[in-house]
């Protein structure tokens, strides 16, 4: 009895040491650092299983959610946006530059006027929620062909108009991202123009990886060689301030 | 590597028993021994860096999509899941995720190396497949029985898994863990694109998000009921054999 008691109290305190040092650990750069590591296996594993073309399921329009949840900004601050949005962005331009041979600045109408890409896709957001909704955009890879994509340039980095507090937010994927077939600049959802909190007037679609990669309000596409001085040098608004992973495919 | 099927062995033989009190036995190989306790520090590790990722979105439901405006099957307010429960103790879900997605290969790759090995050298066959003896309903009645009045299995039966053991090992190692895992890899939007199957398995990534809980709450489970029976059995013998593989053998009760 006496050994069963002891086993009990062994386990409490083991137990109650483990917890206090899980938090130790967590706040040791070194033990980040080794977590850290499983990102870049994870997506080598993940993008060695998956051909580079393979698609996000794509959806019936019967499968639609009812209603699609908006999350992170769902209006952004400051004089300028607020003018585009009075204006029904008719003076929004996509500015596509950095490392290509002709950059570009298009204006939206003419972005909506070109044949483009129709997708039911599924959103996950990285808290665990899902939904499916219908998304109508050009396919990034035609616009990186016309502004003649750099043999140099292996990051595409799309800046916003949406800021979190006084940082603007942004983010960005690589060029297997950037040239996937369903990888669109959207400017429709659900058969209507987007609407404010969806990222109006343009957002990204990138559907193989989590929400937070989606960026919305997406003014300035910029083609760079590496993420290490963009902002904080980690690839986005949320890798550099809560430290998300970068690579969100899972 | 068969020492454990050799003790099995010399016991049908009837070999007359050594002294009860100084009776040792190998019960457990390296294998086993290593990857237990491997598990019993990645398998928490996974549970609370879990519960702080549930606590995220604290809501469960079924098909392929499901947010705030759908229909949960099980919902919570607030953040559920305390901070005695979590990694990190504080609200964290980026960090969460790094745990999680970290541990997650100390999970799947021993777990693989694990199903092989134990289904080549014929553990799972030998020492974890229950006899057609065992599964006679009547059989597991009286297992139930005995443990239900704390008389657990003395001797060479000491030496085997009971039934009940058999079954909840089977459930853990061959259905909950790679269910654990396959859900997880669902839940994944790459993995979703690389395997659209794993989605027509579980019926869209809310489902397997909610059977990755279920699988989870049922790991827990086991888990608890586990270690009440290592307390309840000795668990210095217990314990100790799960680390030396040796097992100091309980003298055979008067039969009745």
């Amino acid at each position: 009895m006496i050994s069963r008691r002891k086993f009990i109290a062994a386990g409490a305190s083991a137990s109650g040491f483990l917890l206090g040092g899980c938090d130790r650990l967590n706040n040791s750069s070194e033990f980040r650092g080794l977590l850290r590591s499983a990102e870049k296996l994870t997506m080598n594993t993940q993008r060695l299983v998956t051909p580079r073309d393979a698609l996000a399921r794509e959806y019936d329009e019967a499968e639609l959610s009812p209603i699609f949840r908006s999350n992170g900004t769902r209006m952004p601050e400051g004089d300028d946006y607020a003018r585009h949005l009075k204006e029904n962005f008719t003076n929004w331009r996509l500015v596509v530059d950095g490392l290509v041979a002709w950059p570009l600045s298009i204006p939206l109408q003419t972005l909506r006027s070109i044949p483009h890409r129709v997708q039911i896709t599924r959103h996950d957001c990285v808290e665990g929620w899902s939904a499916i909704g219908k998304w109508h955009g050009l396919e990034l890879s035609r616009i990186l062909d016309a502004a003649r994509l750099s043999t140099r340039a292996k990051y595409i980095v799309f800046h916003c108009a949406d800021r979190f507090g006084d940082k603007p937010y942004y983010e960005s994927i690589d060029l297997v991202d950037a040239f996937h077939p369903q990888t669109i600049i959207a400017w429709g959802m659900n058969g209507h123009l987007l609407t404010v909190p969806h990222g109006a007037p343009l957002r990204l679609r990138v559907e193989r990886q989590l929400g937070y990669k989606h960026a919305k309000y997406v003014q300035r596409i910029e083609a760079v060689d590496s993420l290490a001085n963009v902002y904080g040098g980690k690839g986005g608004y949320w890798e550099d301030n809560v430290d998300y992973e970068w690579y969100a495919g899972i | 590597m068969d020492e454990a099927a050799v003790s099995i062995e010399s016991a049908k033989a009837e070999a007359p028993p050594p002294a009860p009190s100084s009776r040792i036995a190998y019960r457990h190989r390296l294998p086993t021994r290593l990857w237990h306790w491997l598990n019993a520090l990645t398998v928490f590790v996974m549970l609370m860096s879990g519960l702080m990722i549930f606590n995220a979105h604290p809501h469960l439901y079924w098909g392929q999509y499901g947010a705030n405006f759908d229909h949960p099957w099980l919902s919570f307010s607030g953040r559920p899941v305390p901070g005695w429960a979590t990694i990190p103790s504080t609200y964290n879900l980026a960090a969460a995720r790094r745990w999680h997605l970290a541990f997650a290969w100390l999970l799947v790759v021993p777990l693989i190396l694990f199903l092989v090995t134990s289904l080549l050298n014929r553990h799972a066959q030998r020492d974890l497949k229950p006899t057609r003896n065992e599964v006679r309903p009547s059989h597991i009645w009286h297992d139930i029985r005995e443990h239900a009045r704390l008389r657990f299995p003395t001797g060479d039966a000491a030496l085997r898994y009971n039934v009940l053991q058999k079954f909840s090992y089977v459930a853990v190692i061959f259905v909950l863990l790679p269910l654990m895992v396959l859900t997880g890899l669902a839940m994944s939007p790459s993995m979703d694109a690389a395997w659209p199957w794993l989605l027509d398995l579980f019926g869209g990534r809310q489902s397997a998000r909610s059977i990755h809980f279920i699988c989870a709450m049922a790991i827990l489970a086991f888990i608890i009921v586990h270690l009440v029976m290592v307390a309840l059995a000795g668990p210095i013998n217990e314990i100790g054999s799960m680390i030396t593989g040796r097992f100091r053998v309980p003298p055979d009760r008067a039969k009745s």
